[in-house]
């Protein structure tokens, strides 16, 4: 841990929280300039490097030395902005970063058919907006800056999702379906936040916690709550708020859909966690309520519901999606049973999901680029035709119902140990539920693949063709992540546990 | 240097590495068989030299996955004998294998070998685990390393086959047998096996024990306790070695070596005995072996009816287990070993009748057997061992789960043993009264069978035979292992 403290120069670290986030909104700019996409693709792709490199000082420094805060442009908080950086936001940083990282390698070949060439500049541009604003919600302690982040982001992902218009036109009404369902989002949320600025008279949500606690709660923070727990819920994708989703990642393109699926709910669900824990606090009636009665039962329901609508779906992308619904239902579920063991258990399987999906996604893209397909049946036989490929998205998927040897299965552990200490059984029950459906729907994509045969042209077998190397390594990067962290899943468990210590203050 | 240790890596290093080398040698079948052939001779001198050694209970980490999740090997009595029977029989099998897909010109060999190669490491792994989290990897291993097996064929029947197959395995590991293993985690803090039972040694009440046993019992769905039992008559449909080995031997068995394990390991003999939900389990044992016995009379198809002899069968160690009496647990244990004999031998003969001649029915297989003296011969001692009558080993396991429910005060139970073995009779001696005694039909062969096919159940059913002789060392084998467990149990209860 002190090495990577140490590892950046004195000046670069001591400014890596500002860098993180200012590192990303300028060379957004500057690959709007670029001549081509792949001159724009290197500058997303130094950008995302950076982005890793300094998260994994910010982990150092804060693993080192504790809670760090930084102050923008060198004004104290509260009438400055803060950047607060701890345990539950590094893993996050950490996340989105080598996640980012990885999605962007893979992203040239998979953009290049996917977006008119005159475009893929500006498409790396509203990319690095995107990461910027993720980063930026994970990073800083402002609650008007989050809705700032958050709009930044959410505005570039509708561009995004638009631009899978190239392939297929109903990218338009899905993102433009996820721009009205978005924006009432954030406009709840930008409410709440009004409503708390009106009762404590800051911005500040280290400030805000305090004064909170000094003078108590009152109707005005009670709504304020409602619309912030709405309005995250939103673009968590917490059910029944997830409507936007599936067609969201079902037309996006490839490269998009990926990433998103691996980042932006898991950090709008982080901004919940902190909202909910380090503004309100759990001990607060209201916050106490809401954990067993809104987010357990919302959890549990979507685990359940959002698992059988994938089983009935057409689509690859499209039943992926409800899987993600119901994967956020399992972070759900974790927060809500309100202890230290449930909350790290939601988190560790935030971030293993993010290793599953990412992962699941690039496959179905790498399928996609290849063959041009997308529905479940067309599919068939790319065991034989695309075997690298198909045998990473065997072991996502595998790792998505929760079979030993992947990191599904310490995900489950840890939830069920966790239900069972809070004597849980009927969660434990829909857990179990909630692996069939997704062992249900899982073989549907496996059996299409591996057990159909190719089809045919001409008579002739489809002949064997692999995805290009840079599709092929980030892809099996992220399935043998599955594996590797099943056996040593010691750092993701002790950066989960740590995180949900953070902000529980080691209960 | 050839430490017990080593020789527990070597256990799961063999087979796996044999795979490694049945995939390399592809293209040139003679030396792929030779690689199989090999790896399972070693694997056998291996577990040999385990077996010796067992008793000082060897231990082997494997990985430390987190804080209080480990994947451990240790060796114990049981384990040995389980890991001796599936790799002793794999070199029969693997003769009669070669024999059989050459025989039948099956396609895809070397995907059928290495598979195989898997099958077995994944059943040496439930062998040898020394905690639960271990034994469910490892059998979950097995699950999906069997799947291309039985979809073998490809064909739309197989297909379906193969779906029923892995949704209940998986479908009954992941839905009731996890949350059992993490539950006893939870209330136990670790899932070691432990002599008297971890669960007693952890003072749990009635009602858990009771829902924990019944999440275990259907859990384990390769154990086929009826209702989850419809996979195994489903996975008939893969080439006829593979039903022998595996759905004969290293699945089943693993299933039912499981709940063994679990019924003297995580329970313990005396939890067991005052658990309520043992005594309705026994019951719903009871029934299974009955039922399953009238069923697999229905059957005309002569793979379907012995698979369905499995189900009644492998359920006489479920009701060892469940009986909680060290004496119907020994009985269940030796049920392990000489069932695997008794119904290699019937799996073998049946396929060696198809190899020759195409036929699956029973009503077609008039007067086969003074074509194939031999293979009906083989076929007749495998049957009669089944059915229980000495002086053959299978009469063992019988004798001693009678002696078992009766000491368990469960009576009526052993009007379920003896009325299966009736049906047994009465489903498995039809075939030899109608090879040897019914005139034959037109019954001319096909092909006379390759020797590779006569041969190996022809020795299977003379180990049948040298079984029943052996029963003196193999109880004083185990039986320390169901005595120090009640001792320890009582000792903690």
């Amino acid at each position: 841990m002190q090495f990577l403290a140490d590892f950046l120069p004195a000046g670069v670290a001591m400014h890596a929280p500002a860098l993180i986030v200012v590192i990303p909104l300028i060379t957004a700019a500057v690959a709007a300039l670029m001549p081509n996409g792949r001159v724009a693709w290197i500058v997303a792709l130094v950008t995302a490097a950076a982005v890793a490199l300094l998260s994994l000082n910010l982990l150092g420094q804060v693993a080192v030395e504790g809670v760090i805060s930084y102050h923008m442009g060198g004004w104290a908080p509260p009438l400055g902005i803060e950047y607060r950086v701890d345990m539950l936001n590094v893993a996050l940083l950490l996340l989105v970063g080598f996640v980012g990282l990885l999605c962007v390698f893979y992203a040239l070949p998979s953009v290049a058919d996917e977006i008119a060439e005159n475009k893929q500049a500006l498409f790396y541009s509203a990319f690095l907006v995107c990461f910027t604003g993720l980063l930026g919600v994970t990073i800083t302690g402002d609650a008007f800056n989050v809705f700032v982040f958050l709009e930044i982001s959410s505005i570039s992902t509708y561009v995004l999702i638009a631009m899978g218009a190239g392939k297929d036109r109903r990218a338009l009404t899905a993102s433009y379906n996820y721009l009205i369902l978005g924006t009432i989002g954030a406009t709840f949320f930008v409410i709440g936040v009004g409503f708390l600025y009106m009762a404590t008279g800051t911005l500040n949500m280290a400030d805000m916690a305090e004064i909170l606690a000094e003078n108590g709660h009152n109707r005005v923070s009670q709504a304020a709550f409602a619309f912030i727990v709405v309005g995250l819920g939103l673009k968590a994708a917490m059910f029944p708020l997830h409507v936007w989703l599936p067609n969201a990642y079902a037309f996006a393109p490839n490269f998009v859909t990926a990433f998103l699926a691996s980042t932006a709910t898991k950090v709008a669900f982080y901004a919940l966690i902190r909202f909910l824990f380090s503004v309100f606090h759990p001990d607060v009636s209201f916050v106490e309520m809401s954990f067993v009665w809104l987010f357990a039962v919302v959890g549990t329901v979507a685990m359940v519901v959002a698992s059988l609508q994938a089983v009935f779906q057409t689509d690859a992308r499209r039943l992926l999606a409800y899987s993600s619904v119901a994967q956020v239902g399992y972070m759900m579920l974790g927060l809500g049973m309100g202890t230290a063991s449930g909350l790290s258990a939601g988190l560790l399987h935030l971030m293993n999901h993010a290793l599953m999906k990412g992962a699941l996604f690039m496959a179905l893209g790498a399928f996609a680029l290849n063959f041009g397909v997308r529905r479940i049946k067309d599919l068939a036989g790319m065991g034989k035709t695309m075997p690298a490929s198909a045998m990473a998205f065997t072991i996502a998927g595998l790792s998505l119902v929760g079979v030993p040897l992947t990191v599904g299965f310490t995900s489950k552990w840890y939830l069920v140990t966790a239900a069972l200490e809070r004597g849980w059984w009927w969660a434990v029950a829909a857990l179990m539920l909630s692996s069939l459906l997704a062992l249900a729907y899982v073989a549907r994509l496996l059996s299409a693949i591996w057990m159909d045969s190719p089809p045919t042209h001409h008579g002739e077998l489809t002949q064997r063709r692999l995805a290009p190397w840079m599709v092929l390594v980030p892809m099996s990067i992220l399935a043998l992540a599955n594996i590797y962290f099943f056996f040593h899943a010691d750092p993701l468990v002790w950066l989960a546990r740590s995180a949900a210590e953070a902000v529980m203050g080691g209960s | 240097m050839w430490t017990p240790e080593l020789s527990l890596a070597l256990a799961l290093a063999i087979p796996a590495i044999g795979g490694v080398f049945v995939a390399l040698l592809g293209s040139r079948p003679n030396l792929r068989e030779a690689a199989t052939l090999i790896a399972a001779v070693l694997l056998a001198f291996n577990v040999a030299y385990l077996v010796e050694v067992a008793q000082s209970q060897p231990t082997l980490n494997l990985a430390t996955l987190a804080p209080g999740l480990h994947l451990v090997f240790k060796l114990e009595p049981l384990g040995a004998v389980f890991a001796a029977v599936a790799s002793g029989l794999w070199i029969v099998n693997s003769l009669y294998s070669i024999g059989y897909m050459r025989g039948n010109n099956e396609k895809n060999q070397t995907r059928f070998y290495v598979c195989f190669c898997i099958a077995i490491a994944g059943a040496m792994g439930v062998a040898l685990s020394g905690n639960l989290l271990t034994m469910f990897l490892f059998y979950e291993v097995l699950t999906l390393s069997t799947y291309p097996l039985v979809t073998h064929k490809g064909d739309a029947k197989a297909k379906r086959g193969g779906a029923i197959y892995l949704s209940i395995l998986l479908g009954t590991s992941i839905g009731l047998l996890l949350p059992a293993v993490i539950a006893t985690h939870f209330l136990a803090g670790s899932t070691d096996f432990m002599a008297g039972g971890l669960l007693a040694l952890n003072e749990v009440t009635p009602a858990i024990s009771s829902i924990l046993l019944v999440l275990f019992a259907f859990g384990i769905g390769k154990a086929a306790l009826m209702p989850v039992h419809p996979w195994l008559p489903n996975a008939m449909v893969a080439p006829t070695p593979v039903s022998a080995l595996l759905h004969a031997v290293a699945v089943v068995k693993a299933g039912v070596f499981a709940m063994l394990k679990v019924g003297t390991y995580i329970f313990g003999p005396a939890l067991i005995a005052i658990t309520p939900a043992a005594d309705a389990l026994a019951w719903i044992a009871g029934i299974s072996i009955v039922l399953a016995s009238v069923v697999a009379m229905t059957k005309d198809n002569l793979k379907a009816r012995l698979a369905f002899s499995t189900v009644s069968q492998l359920s006489y160690v479920t009701l060892g287990v469940m009986l909680g009496s060290p004496l119907a647990m020994l009985g269940g244990a030796l049920q392990i070993v000489m069932h695997a004999w008794g119904k290699i031998t019937l799996f073998m003969s049946a396929g060696a009748i198809y190899t020759a001649t195409g036929k699956t029915e029973i009503s077609q297989m008039d007067g086969l057997g003074r074509y194939m003296p031999w293979l009906f011969g083989a076929y007749t001692v495998g049957a009669l061992s089944i059915i229980g009558l000495p002086p053959l080993g299978g009469s063992w396991p019988k004798l001693f789960l009678l002696q078992g429910a009766w000491d368990s005060g469960q009576g009526w139970l052993m009007v379920a043993l003896i009325a299966s073995s009736i049906l047994n009779v009465a489903y498995l001696l039809p075939l030899s009264a109608r090879g040897f005694f019914s005139p034959p039909e037109q019954a001319q062969l096909k092909r006379q069978p390759p020797m590779m096919v006569i041969l190996p159940p022809v020795i299977t059913a003379l180990g049948v035979i040298v079984l029943f002789f052996l029963i003196g060392p193999l109880r004083d084998y185990l039986e320390p292992v169901f005595m120090s467990s009640t001792l320890a149990a009582e000792a903690a209860l």
